[in-house]
């Protein structure tokens, strides 16, 4: 270790570092600033000229409109259930790939690793055109059940990946043994591995939770109904139903936006973690 | 890889082991199949078939679809427009995303927040970040319009998103705006590969910074910094939503973009043929993307 000797040009240099990392973390965090400052203002405060970001009074009243004079309840309700399907299914799938990936050999193996990462480039622009017919062929249109089958169909791949990551870097020693000792295969993974997996469970869960919670596509172009359409397609109608309502836009987007956020910080170490060691693996 | 236990067993129980392997595999790869793999084949066939939203397949056209696209008066502006989304964005994340991945790689008060924070945008669902951008830019109420006019640095209100020159460049911006996050926090976590006893073994022999970063950094973070551009190059082009909600590739079409254009033909002209048309050929341009991504891996010797 150097002894450090601080010169004024070091100084500055820090000085200069906390406000470019600063500016850059307000430009991050100042629409969030916006909408929920605008959620809380007064109607009639948003239609004067004049710059004011500082509400002069606060009010719930775009909350309690948003709650009582929309479909936005039916929509949250609609987006629960979709991740409510999507995540458990995506997570089973997933995790068995997972473990047969990490800790099986077999023919073929190579090509399904391969497989797993080009899935993660499909397009779902080029996706949609036929999958609706299909889903229409299934009677899963405009249904909560086919979207999250889709969801989770798009999810798996990097889900697998996540969790692969994740079984490499956990020791074999104790499934060796629970081999040694007799125990099946299904044993070992009921018994041994699954309960190691929960951290990477919990990550690749949220992953899932997010990519469906926020998806907006498929939900546009899969669901027509009140009752099927998720919160990103209710938000997207808000924007073209009311215009001048930006109070309750603003409300809505608030609430759609926390659980993500709240989800995203539980298990955020671990999650950015993986998503760099995807990349840089991939 | 730690597989040198799997390969002794292999001899022991080769099929049983494979059996169980294949149980495993199977859900996801039916998943997958059923609803991403065996789509994406049929969405190729219908660019060579005349198929609509209503009866599907009509009959196979061959290369008619291609031709009509490539023949459209639009085709060079839908080209032009989705060279400047992707390039433009994708360009702009790479060196902002870099640059903040060195700054957060900086030893800094309350950095593990700082991190977490930032990349609150890659969790946000793509209609909030329009939501967002067209309340901050709206001309008569956003709040960006009001401060440049209180500051008098504008005396007519900025209609950004609806004039033909800026559309593009303000979506290239609210979507710059997005995805710097990924690529720093990516960027920042190849950057830990790097050994601190090279940086001052180069510092020793009297680098400068700029060369130190060359020298020993560039070469450790290269892998990443390549794969993660040829994602969000392939993720980039094909992302339609903030377009699609922001200006519906308008005002006229100065902001449709090919994945666009293929899904408003697709659904607004409800021609699936040249839909698909539309999307076979953006994917064709990306496999040259992969092609060089390939290749430069290749020559390095990295990664794997």
């Amino acid at each position: 270790m150097r002894k450090k000797q601080t010169t004024p040009v070091q100084v500055l240099g820090r000085v200069a570092l906390y406000v470019a990392l600063f500016g850059w973390l307000g430009t991050i965090l100042a629409p969030y600033l916006i909408m929920l400052l605008t959620s809380v203002t007064p109607q009639a405060e948003l239609q004067t000229a004049g710059a004011s970001l500082l509400p002069k009074a606060i009010t719930l009243d775009a909350y309690r409109d948003l709650v009582t004079g929309t479909d936005f309840l039916i929509y949250l309700r609609n987006s629960l259930t979709v991740v409510a399907i999507a995540v458990p299914l995506t997570l089973t799938v997933a995790t068995g790939a997972a473990i047969a990936l990490s800790r099986f050999d077999f023919p073929g193996k190579k090509y399904a690793m391969t497989g797993m990462l080009l899935a993660q480039l499909f397009p779902a622009v080029l996706l949609v055109v036929s999958l609706q017919g299909q889903l229409r062929t299934f009677g899963l249109l405009d249904s909560k059940i086919g979207l999250a089958l889709v969801h989770s169909a798009f999810a798996t791949p990097f889900a697998t990946w996540l969790l692969k990551g994740f079984l490499d870097s956990l020791p074999r020693e104790l499934e060796e043994s629970g081999r040694i000792d007799g125990a099946s295969t299904w044993q070992v993974i009921g018994h041994l591995i699954l309960p190691l997996l929960t951290p990477g469970l919990v990550a690749a869960g949220t992953y899932i939770f997010i990519l469906s919670w926020n998806e907006f596509l498929y939900a546009l172009t899969f669901t027509a109904s009140t009752d099927s359409r998720t919160l990103p397609i209710g938000l997207h109608l808000f924007i073209g139903e009311f215009q001048i309502r930006w109070d309750l836009l603003t409300a809505g987007g608030v609430l759609s936006v926390l659980p993500v956020i709240i989800g995203f910080f539980l298990v955020q170490d671990r999650l950015v973690a993986g998503l760099a060691a995807g990349a840089v693996k991939g | 890889m730690a597989q040198s236990t799997a390969v002794r067993r292999r001899t022991r129980a080769h099929t049983t082991q494979a059996r169980e392997a294949y149980i495993l595999l199977a859900p996801a790869l039916i998943l997958v199949g059923i609803f991403a793999a065996f789509p994406l084949v049929r969405s190729v066939w219908f660019a060579f078939n005349e198929a609509n939203p209503f009866q599907g397949i009509v009959r196979f056209v061959g290369f008619d679809n291609f031709v009509a696209i490539f023949k459209n008066l639009n085709f060079g502006r839908y080209a032009g427009n989705t060279a400047f989304w992707t390039l433009g964005a994708v360009g702009l994340q790479l060196l902002l995303g870099l640059t903040a991945a060195l700054m957060m790689n900086q030893r800094f008060a309350l950095r593990g927040a700082f991190r977490g924070l930032a990349m609150i945008p890659w969790a946000t669902p793509s209609v909030l970040v329009a939501l967002m951008w067209i309340w901050i830019l709206d001309p008569n109420h956003g709040i960006l319009n009001k401060i440049l006019l209180g500051l008098g640095l504008i005396k007519e209100p900025l209609e950004l998103l609806s004039r033909p020159e800026s559309a593009l460049p303000t979506l290239v911006a609210v979507d710059v705006w997005q995805g710097i996050p990924l690529f720093a926090v990516m960027i920042l976590a190849a950057l830990q590969g790097v050994s601190p006893e090279q940086r001052e073994a180069a510092a020793m022999d009297g680098a400068g910074r700029w060369a130190t970063f060359w020298a020993v950094v560039w070469p450790v973070i290269v892998p990443t910094v390549l794969i993660t551009t040829l994602l969000r190059l392939i993720w980039t082009s094909n992302y339609v939503d903030l377009v699609l909600i922001m200006t519906t590739g308008g005002p006229g079409i100065s902001s449709t973009t090919w994945a666009l254009e293929s899904y408003l033909t697709a659904y607004k002209s409800a021609d699936f043929g040249q839909g698909a048309a539309y999307a076979v050929t953006q994917a064709a341009v990306l496999c040259i993307f992969i092609a060089i991504y390939l290749r430069l891996t290749r020559d390095d010797g990295s990664p794997r």
